[in-house]
């Protein structure tokens, strides 16, 4: 295996909001992330509004510091970045974000967008050069005929030709890592794996690092190699796709699994069979003030003394595969397989209620 | 766009008629010699004369004519409200922008300057201002205006860029590598346009208002004749006692005609803008009704 | 309790069984732009029968939105129904009548008692400053002006109960709640006068997947408690495909494709539902490249002649760039493509 080429290590973001009458309040939006970005490597953080994954992008993206915790580039540590070690970071990891509708200047033509990432990071080119570099990076992205999409305003684009837009201007500085925050999720279906395929072969052509943040895990599994699994600001679950989804290890985990559509499932699966056990499951916590321990022990129906009070620690249970569970440590994993989660926990759920 | 709004009545009207007192002012001198009339001259056959053939807008006091006092003050008016309003609009951006774009301490810094300038007591600090310097000309006036009436502009603007800046596109040329300075101007104030241009409409009309307010109270130019010159020359030469209307009227009409013009080119472009506006959804409504009248189905409203 | 069919049967066996709700036959919708009329929703037909669940899929441009306002009548200007009816008859077999011509008064009537609807952003058209349990209270007293205070505040607890929202949250306001919760209440509140009809424009669209999993495990504990019909609305077909009994499949503001889930999951005809199936990647089924649908949704203003999905269609031939198909049936199950073309098979 490479060395990565951009690493967490530990990485804690707390933000303070103001919560009403002066006082103030603390969002743990991320606590303790360690996660790997190899070249030519896809890695999927899959997780649910509030599980942290966003603000991770942006940390990884140099938004914003860390609280705590390092972000290395190259094997290097990042400090704060300032001037030329700014310009070099911009370099190397680029960020996509979810809006294409956002993501490009109204009152710009593609041309000037395009043209403003090729001057920022390839000093004393000619105009011609960047040209040419121009209609290079739109046939990349399989906007053709390139000069006739420079000229255009992105309201004149579709969702897809503008996301397009965005990825290409990303490309043109040469990057070694690619996040994307959800860039596939406001897109039309019937687009999206047009998108994903494109993602696909630039990764494989340019050997880039992709760290692809989404809520869709069926999304996440066609495109990536390695899964990572976040719960309200923690991981709690990462390895590679196929052991994670085909043989989850953490109860929210496949909690999420199970929620997911899947009309590839069992046809002969009557509807009630599909919904009727999910009545009530529970929702994830506030970060202001999450529950201690493991965060998901409040809707757990394996919850023990242990997750109430101690924060779990990552435990293998597999090659490359590890998941933050108690019960693998006391030899209780295999009962993950079991049953049906969404049943377990809204039994488990109701039956605390009444 | 641009056709559209021109298309709009109350833009159209408001653009000529800003128009031609634009012309007005700039031309005066010209309009003056090709009329054969002169601001300055006293026509002691015809002192406090009502509208003539050779007066058509009467005779001052001093028997200077009207119509051509209402000309030359067109210059003095516009120039001062222009000048005023540039003025003003310059330091709202140079203020606001970057209170809205850095945030922060540079942020609530400029913010706290911007809040003092709107606090303050304007009027008795401009007869300070002007008591302490030695001769107000017309340029000092607009001077005067600009700094003291900055602030509300300043407010909108920071609350806009910051507004801009937070927009998706703006952090992704940030992420780019973008220094600050090419985000500002390329990126965040070309959005900003329509608000800089409505500020400087209603700052025309404020500081068209400002200096003929301040020369009513007696802070002016004394040798430059304005709009405010000459209705505060009519005051003290009572003229509303003496019924002399035609001397207060002209100059007060003109003031009045281009706060409007300027009111109604602001209301055009809003509408535009917000297309929730009244206006614009009682265009939609007709086009609506059209389209139900042609229909094969009686759908009742 | 009654207890109403819970899957139509493939065969929707003896119509003189199924009865129909709502009858919806030509509906057209148009947008009065500044350069013309656009047609968002064109020719639209179908009934909807009691109970049962109907999904409508499509993308942007597709009119699934514009046919929710004009079955419900919320549209606003610049949107008008130009022709069509929806002929809605009701559960007692009083007299049909078309909801398209309806007069306002009329309609109020029918608005929550027997048709109610639940948008998107639901969650955010609870009133910020009253109490849940008074915005219920609202609704039930409005439409049965002898409930008490107290009864109607028993059935709001109740109903919030349905949801899974406990009664005592009956007097927090909107935004103590969380965001599932919310919508959860708008759904409650959309079915507290028990409504033949429930219309859902995306309604889980906007939370994640394990809520979205819970919320529509209860309503369909509710439907069938109640038995309402439920026209679904979303861009999502593989939600669809475990939800509905039929689906809709709407493409450029036409029905395509009308079909029981099952076949449409199985063996859909129209190239459009093909495409749109095979867009959704396995969860669990073995990873193989697919490849969506080339090219992008119409712009409705610029219709090209014939088919508007031919310039996508993998299986385009000339009658289709110059004839526009109509929806033909099939048995159980329609579709609007000249291949299917009984004409055309044969040839």
């Amino acid at each position: 295996m490479t060395e990565p080429v951009l690493e967490a290590v530990g990485v804690t973001k707390h933000f303070t909001v103001a919560s009403g009458l002066g006082a103030k309040a603390t969002v743990h939006a991320v606590e303790d992330i360690t996660l790997q970005l190899v070249p030519g490597r896809v890695t999927a953080v899959v997780g649910e509004s509030g599980s942290g994954k966003t603000t991770l992008a942006r940390l990884l993206a140099r938004f914003y510091e860390p609280t705590s915790g390092t972000i290395r580039l190259e094997g290097r540590p990042v400090g704060r970045p300032r001037g030329d070690a700014e310009l070099a970071y911009r370099k190397a990891v680029q960020l996509i974000f979810q809006d294409p509708f956002g993501s490009l200047n109204p009152l710009h033509r593609v041309r000037h967008n395009i043209d403003r990432a090729i001057r920022l990071h390839h000093r004393g080119l000619s105009r011609s050069d960047r040209l040419a570099r121009a209609r290079e990076l739109l046939e990349r992205v399989a906007l053709t005929p390139a000069d006739d999409y420079l000229e255009k305003f992105p309201h004149e684009l579709s969702g897809g030709q503008r996301q397009r837009v965005v990825i290409a201007r990303a490309l043109a500085v040469e990057p070694r890592v690619l996040l994307g925050d959800e860039p596939i999720s406001m897109l039309d279906v019937s687009i999206r794996l047009e998108m994903l395929n494109l993602l696909d072969r630039l990764r494989r052509e340019d050997g880039l690092a992709l760290l692809y943040i989404t809520h869709d895990i069926a999304s996440a599994r066609y495109l990536c190699d390695d899964i990572v699994v976040m719960y309200a600001g923690r991981i709690v679950e990462a390895g590679p796709k196929e052991a994670v989804i085909a043989d989850p290890q953490h109860p929210y985990t496949k909690l999420l699994i199970e929620s997911s559509p899947d009309p590839h499932r069992d046809v002969e699966l009557d509807r009630d069979d599909v919904f009727g056990s999910a009545d009530e499951l529970g929702e994830p916590p506030s970060l202001i003030d999450p529950p201690a321990g493991c965060r998901f022990h409040p809707r757990c129906p394996f919850a023990m003394e242990q997750c109430r009070t101690t924060r779990p620690p990552r435990i293998e249970v597999g090659p490359g595969h590890g998941a933050d569970c108690w019960l693998h440590d006391v030899g209780r994993g295999h009962e993950l397989a079991a049953a049906s989660m969404t049943r377990l926990v809204s039994r488990n759920l109701t039956e605390e209620v009444s | 766009m641009r056709a559209s709004l021109l298309r709009n009545g109350k833009v159209l009207f408001g653009v000529v008629v800003l128009g031609f007192f634009v012309l007005l002012a700039l031309f005066g001198p010209m309009v003056l010699s090709a009329l054969g009339l002169d601001a300055r001259a006293n026509d002691i056959s015809a002192i406090a004369a009502p509208p003539s053939p050779e007066h058509p807008l009467g005779t001052t006091q001093f028997g200077q004519d009207v119509l051509a006092q209402v000309i030359e003050g067109a210059r003095g008016s516009m120039f001062v409200g222009f000048l005023g309003a540039a003025i003003g609009t310059a330091i709202a951006i140079v203020v606001g922008v970057p209170a809205g774009y850095f945030g922060g301490t540079t942020g609530n810094l400029l913010n706290f300057v911007t809040n003092i300038f709107l606090v303050m007591p304007v009027l008795p600090l401009i007869f300070v201002v002007a008591g302490y310097l030695q001769g107000t000309g017309l340029v000092m006036i607009a001077i005067i205006i600009g700094v003291f009436g900055w602030a509300g502009g300043a407010r909108t603007l920071r609350a806009q860029a910051m507004s801009v800046r937070n927009r998706d596109f703006v952090q992704a040329m940030r992420m780019l590598g973008e220094p600050h300075r090419r985000l500002i101007f390329v990126e965040v104030l070309p959005h900003l346009y329509g608000w800089i241009a409505s500020m400087f409409l209603g700052g025309l009309i404020g500081a068209v208002m400002a200096e003929a307010g301040l020369a009513f109270l007696g802070v002016s130019d004394s040798s430059a004749i304005s709009w405010g010159t000459m209705i505060q020359a009519a005051q003290q030469q009572s003229a509303v006692l003496r019924g002399l209307w035609w001397w207060f009227v002209p100059p007060g009409l003109c003031i009045a005609l281009v706060g409007t013009a300027a009111a109604l080119i602001n209301f055009g472009v809003d509408e535009l803008a917000n297309p929730k506006l009244r206006a614009a959804s009682r265009r939609v409504a007709k086009r609506t009704e059209s389209v139900r009248r042609e229909a094969a189905v009686a759908e009742r409203a | 309790m009654t207890m109403i069919q819970e899957r139509r049967p493939d065969a929707a066996a003896g119509d003189a069984g199924s009865d129909v709700l709502l009858e919806v036959r030509g509906l057209t919708v148009e947008y009065a732009g500044p350069s013309g009329a656009v047609r968002a929703c064109a020719d639209v037909s179908f009934d909807l029968h009691r109970g049962e669940i109907l999904g409508v899929v499509g993308e942007s441009g597709s009119g699934k939105s514009t046919l929710i306002t004009a079955l419900t009548r919320l549209q606003r200007p610049p949107a008008v129904t130009t022709a069509g009816r929806v002929v809605y008859r009701p559960r007692e077999g009083g007299p049909a009548v078309d909801l398209v011509t309806l007069s306002p008064r009329r309609l109020r009537g029918l608005r929550w008692t027997r048709l109610s609807i639940v948008l998107q952003s639901a969650m955010d058209a609870l009133n910020p400053v009253t109490r849940l349990g008074e915005q219920f209270v609202d609704v039930l007293r409005t439409h049965d002006r002898s409930l008490s205070r107290a009864a109607a505040w028993e059935e709001a607890r109740r109903l919030l109960g349905l949801v899974g929202i406990s009664a005592d949250r009956a007097r927090s306001f909107p935004h103590e709640l969380s965001g599932g919760m919310r919508q959860r209440a708008t759904i409650a509140l959309a079915l507290a006068c028990r409504p033949e009809l429930v219309v859902m424009d995306e309604p889980t669209t906007a939370v994640d997947v394990v809520m979205q999993r819970q919320i529509l495990a209860q309503v369909l504990r509710l439907r069938r408690e109640f038995g309402f019909a439920v026209v679904f609305v979303t861009h999502d077909l593989s939600l669809l495909l475990e939800l509905a009994d039929r689906i809709a499949v709407m493409y450029a503001g036409r029905i395509v494709e009308l079909a029981a889930s099952r076949e449409i999951y199985r063996a859909p005809l129209h190239p459009y539902t093909q495409g749109l199936r095979d867009s959704f990647p396995p969860l669990h089924a073995p990873v193989e490249r697919l490849e969506g649908i080339p090219g992008t949704p119409p712009d409705l203003r610029l219709l090209p002649a014939g088919c508007p999905f031919a310039p996508r269609c993998p299986h385009a031939f000339d009658r289709c760039r110059t004839e526009q198909p109509a929806l033909v049936d099939h048995g159980e199950r329609s579709v609007a493509c000249h291949l299917r073309d009984p004409e055309e098979v044969r040839s």
